[in-house]
């Protein structure tokens, strides 16, 4: 499938200080010489920081990673992860559509994504804080249908849980995993049928989202001090 | 009923305490040492007798995969890759291994790794399983700390180290040629073959790509022993296998069963059964998108193993159960796939590039009726050009659906050209 960079381009790229750390970390888990294998992981990382990959952000991890830059630009367009261009600001809301969530009713929360954000894919809403693209099988079907936003999965959604998905999206950054109620894959109910002592409060994806975003809260309140 | 004492995956669903304390307090980490003591050859007959065949859709048995590995060699070194990219449609159970049973995979890598002589493991997360991938490195880090990985591994006397690398949303780097080009930092387009990765695998040198689920069973059968895992499941089709169950069924789920378990009583005592009763069913896909699918008067006596699945012109697969009931379009359940292989075609070979685009409108225009009815031949003749005329599997994976559908609903598809009947949402 063709992908092309963006139109419009910014003028540099730089890791954060942080990220750039983080970077040479990466690379030191490869063997010597192998610095290429990094790739991904790197241009991940530049997705995080910026929202998309652009120019400058290839040209920068091609220079890094010692790789031609055809060769970077040829990795990012090949992956689906990838945004060759701007996405919503606040968040890309990825929908998946594969059979599995299409026959529990994927093509309502598409509909949904239509009205409420816009009728294209990849189009930022009017205010250019949301936008929304249809994805092929996230590998959650127990939890059917479900959605991806950032490093979150929603699941076991309805069109009203969606709906007020989506709403609540623009005031926070509502609590991901099932939003039936269900702990994480087994059968609904299982947990109201068998003596099973539940020891965590939640999955492990569930705390790693509450985990990050206390985090995230400290440090902004830190910085404001 | 496979007991809760036999499961090998006690804490599946994360309900119990994830710390590796727990963990060892529940079993894991215990004897690793021992069974590296014993030695590779040991490992690896334990594994062949144990039965058990690769748990990523092939079934390969798993043991003799692991002795294709040469001997080790100081200027190659050998390396085991973990393919937790799980992408097929359908399958979602290595993401609760990665995330609420880590330590049986990185025990299991330990283990499989010794015995191929490698002191390296990659395991290749899918891009999309973020959460999953930290809570991989967070129990990798424990491991480390315990001593369990490093330079004398759980005071094995082995060094062993485990790296998580991620993809970034391409299914065909489930393909192990593909997924180790990917890891090269390079597109994810498959290999030819030969070499096969056990003589010029990852970076050239000898490696073994197995399936997360392959190799987080391995610490359990070793410590059970290879006849406690032979003794479920028919002969040749041993052991338990985690299902996912998806679909129109009362209540998906992920679960632990023996293999050889009938569909019926899976989708009825875990599942909740068929939304609007067992007779509402039309049709299941068994194993994941790639394998055709079976309608319901096959299902009624249907076995979960690789032989029953495959001697019934479908498979087992990764154990991905799609449930089809009779509100389903099957024709667009199956055209979502068409357009699923379209969007995955990795692009390298024609027959797969052009043929899943062709493949996908025709199925397409069938949606609504709005072809002739020599598009079917036409069509199936489109799915045998593309079927084993290309290096890797996905050109087989994305005919078989098509042809599965033919095989099974062909006079509903000729009804529909005849009549044009208008297209049923897919939905429930």
């Amino acid at each position: 499938m063709l992908r092309r960079i963006d139109k419009d381009q910014p003028e540099t790229f730089a890791f954060t200080k942080s990220n750039l750390s983080w970077a040479k970390k990466q690379i030191s888990k490869y063997p010597k010489d192998r610095q290429q294998s990094a790739v991904i992981p790197l241009l991940y990382r530049a997705q995080e920081q910026e929202g998309w990959i652009s120019k400058p952000a290839i040209e920068f991890i091609a220079k890094m990673l010692k790789m031609a830059p055809i060769r970077v630009y040829e990795v990012a367009s090949f992956y689906f992860m990838f945004h060759l261009s701007p996405v919503g600001k606040k968040a890309h809301i990825q929908v998946c559509g594969t059979t599995p969530c299409m026959l529990r009713g994927s093509e309502k929360l598409i509909e949904i994504c239509k009205q409420k954000i816009s009728k294209n894919q990849k189009e930022p809403c009017s205010k250019g804080n949301l936008s929304w693209e249809e994805v092929e099988c996230i590998g959650a079907c127990s939890n059917s249908p479900v959605v991806q936003i950032g490093s979150d999965y929603y699941e076991d959604l309805s069109e009203e849980s969606f709906s007020n998905l989506l709403d609540n999206l623009i005031e926070g950054h509502p609590e991901p995993g099932s939003q039936k109620k269900r702990f994480s894959s087994e059968p609904e109910g299982f947990l109201n049928s068998t003596k099973v002592k539940i020891e965590e409060n939640k999955n492990a994806s569930v705390r790693l989202f509450l985990e990050t975003s206390i985090r995230k809260k400290t440090k902004k309140l830190m910085s404001e001090r | 009923m496979l007991k809760e004492k036999d499961k090998i995956f006690s804490n599946l669903y994360g309900f119990k305490d994830r710390s590796i304390n727990s963990v060892i307090s529940r079993g894991q980490w215990d004897d690793t040492a021992k069974f590296i003591k014993n030695g590779s050859s040991w490992i690896i007959e334990e594994i062949k007798n144990s039965g058990l065949r690769g748990r990523g859709g092939a079934g390969f048995p798993t043991g003799l995969k692991w002795s294709f590995m040469p001997k080790p060699n100081p200027t190659k070194p050998s390396y085991l890759v973990i393919n937790a990219d799980e992408s097929e449609p359908g399958t979602c159970k290595d993401r609760e291994i990665l995330r609420h049973e880590p330590h049986t995979l990185i025990e299991g890598c330990l283990i499989a790794g010794f015995a191929m002589g490698a002191h390296v493991a990659y395991i290749y997360v899918r891009g999309e399983y973020v959460r999953e991938r930290e809570a991989l490195q967070i129990a990798i880090d424990e491991a480390y700390s315990k001593g369990f990985l490093g330079t004398n591994a759980a005071k094995s006397g082995w060094k062993f180290d485990i790296f998580v690398h991620h993809g970034a949303g391409a299914y065909i780097c489930g393909e192990e040629t593909a997924l180790l080009e990917s890891l090269e930092g390079k597109k994810g387009m498959p290999r030819m073959k030969p070499p096969f990765p056990a003589m010029a695998g990852l970076y050239g040198c000898p490696t073994t790509v197995n399936n997360v689920e392959s190799i987080a069973v391995v610490p359990t059968i070793l410590r059970r022993g290879a006849s406690w895992f032979s003794k479920f499941g028919r002969s040749n089709n041993t052991g338990t296998k985690l299902f996912c169950l998806s679909g129109h069924i009362e209540k998906p789920c992920v679960v632990e069963e023996e293999m050889s378990i009938p569909l019926k009583e899976l989708i009825e005592k875990y599942g909740g059964g068929v939304i609007g009763g067992w007779d509402n069913l039309k049709a299941v896909i068994p194993g994941g998108s790639s394998v055709p699918l079976i309608p319901a008067k096959i299902c009624n006596d249907a076995i979960m193993d690789f032989d029953w699945l495959r001697e019934n012109q479908s498979g087992l697969g990764t154990g991905a159960v799609i449930v089809m009931n009779s509100s389903t379009d099957i024709v667009k359940a199956i055209w979502r796939l068409s357009k699923f292989y379209n969007h995955e075609s990795c692009g390298q070979c024609t027959p797969c590039r052009e043929g899943t685009g062709w493949m996908m409108r025709v199925m397409k225009r069938l949606i609504s009726g709005d072809a002739k009815l020599e598009d079917i031949d036409n069509l199936l003749q489109i799915t045998k050009q593309v079927e084993g005329h290309t290096i890797c599997a996905l050109g087989d994976a994305a005919a078989w659906p098509i042809q599965g559908l033919f095989r099974h609903f062909r006079s509903e598809v000729e009804d529909r050209i005849k009549n044009k009947v208008s297209p049923k949402i897919a939905a429930e």
